[in-house]
């Protein structure tokens, strides 16, 4: 087959298009550190889980250690029920905390896990106890408001 | 009373003319959906085609996807930076090229570049008789030259989008990280981040398909209706981007829908 330069410039055109979707996967997007690998799944039960959704982080002393995979209601107890995927490589303790933070003052939210002491490690299909659910903004505000009129009570008490 | 009747005579004319012209064009789609297995066994000729569509409009692309990130980067710097987040510029460059920018504008440029040559092309086969010849050689104009070109802008619409898409990002980058000064790290790690390769990317590379086969078909279309006649062909390309444009920026709104969940 003769070999044009409208060929040379077609394969130009598609290697450039081939470089492009790959810069965008590596550079731009999540492709390199989405993945996991291995993973095993835990639970863990909260009251509240706040604004928490569905691949946001999990993190240990800060690093990305799993993603959390699905959230859903537990009719019977009333509290959400959150699946969590962790990479294979990272043990945690039975009764590791799992706590919702907030990243920043608007941002999103993820869950701590605080590592316990315990000897026994966390096993697929296992039930985080220790939680603590996501602050609510709202909830922080009125027990605020609720302690500080109490005080101002017992102030005007002690004045009579 | 004459003239009411000549006001609602047009209304109709240009309703019913509308509907014929979806439906000849729903029919000339489906005779080219024929012909693509057909035509794919002749890669010279979409190669060829992809030259003309692709290779030359790479040009306006790449110039124009550099100054739209760029534009990027300094509008999205004012903005940020009053609220303390100029690191999260990188974030709002490569999220908003990648799910909108990068396929729409591309398109819009494709239907400008690209469109308006297909259907020019077409016409002026029509108008000089060519298409009437092959088809007494026995040899089918659709498969010969419609299907080609349309598989040649259906390949390289992605392409481009994509490309769109990276030199965009590197416009912003240049602006955000040398010129201003925003921490390089900062841009790219945020990005990562905040960037989904399949919720983002895939999805605009999905766009930009669907958009590449509208508007080539509506090229296409357009050409092949094209009355004989100088006029005839200059009023088919200027509807071609019309058409385009707003197929373009319509579908948008609803392959958006459908993608993001609220």
């Amino acid at each position: 087959m003769e070999r044009t330069t409208i060929d040379l410039w077609v394969g130009v055109f598609v290697a450039l298009g081939i470089a492009a979707i790959f810069g965008l996967a590596l550079k731009v997007g999540n492709l390199t550190s989405s993945n996991l690998g291995d993973t095993y799944m835990v639970t863990a039960a909260f009251e509240n889980i706040g604004g928490l959704k569905p691949r946001a982080p999990v993190k240990s002393a800060g690093v990305v250690i799993g993603r959390v995979d699905s959230i859903h209601f537990d009719n019977e107890n009333h509290e959400a029920v959150v699946s969590l995927k962790l990479d294979k490589r990272y043990t945690f303790s039975r009764d590791t905390f799992a706590n919702i933070y907030t990243a920043g003052l608007l941002g999103e939210q993820y869950i701590g896990l605080e590592v316990g002491g315990e000897e026994t490690n966390l096993k697929d299909g296992d039930k985080i106890t220790h939680t603590q659910d996501a602050v609510v903004l709202e909830k922080l505000i009125s027990q605020f408001l609720y302690s500080k009129a109490s005080e101002n009570k017992t102030d005007t008490k002690a004045v009579e | 009373m004459r003239r009411m009747n000549h006001f609602f005579q047009a209304i109709g004319h240009r309703m019913i003319n509308g509907i014929w012209h979806l439906g000849a064009g729903g029919r000339l789609f489906f005779y080219v959906a024929l012909y693509l297995l057909e035509s794919i066994k002749r890669p010279r000729l979409i190669i060829k085609e992809v030259f003309a569509t692709g290779v030359l409009s790479l040009l306006i692309v790449i110039v124009s996807a550099f100054f739209v990130g760029m534009v990027l980067g300094l509008q999205g710097y004012n903005t940020l930076q009053k609220y303390g987040s100029s690191e999260a510029i990188g974030v709002l460059v490569a999220l908003s090229l990648v799910r909108e920018l990068g396929p729409v504008v591309t398109a819009l440029l494709f239907a400008g570049r690209a469109g308006t040559a297909i259907t020019a092309e077409i016409g002026l086969m029509r108008a000089t008789e060519q298409l009437s010849a092959m088809e007494m050689m026995a040899v089918s104009p659709i498969g010969r030259v419609l299907a080609p070109r349309f598989w040649a802008g259906t390949i390289s619409m992605p392409i481009l989008a994509v490309l769109f898409s990276m030199i965009g990002i590197l416009g912003g980058y240049f602006v955000a990280v040398p010129v201003i000064g925003v921490d390089s790290g900062a841009f790219w790690s945020q990005m990562q981040a905040n960037v989904d390769f399949q919720e983002d990317i895939i999805n605009g590379v999905i766009k930009s398909v669907v958009f590449g086969v509208v508007c080539t078909m509506i090229a296409l279309f357009e050409g092949y209706d094209a009355p004989p006649t100088a006029e005839g062909v200059s009023r088919a390309t200027t509807r071609t981007v019309v058409y385009s444009s707003l197929a373009v920026l319509g579908l948008d709104f609803v392959l958006t829908s459908f993608m993001i969940n609220v």
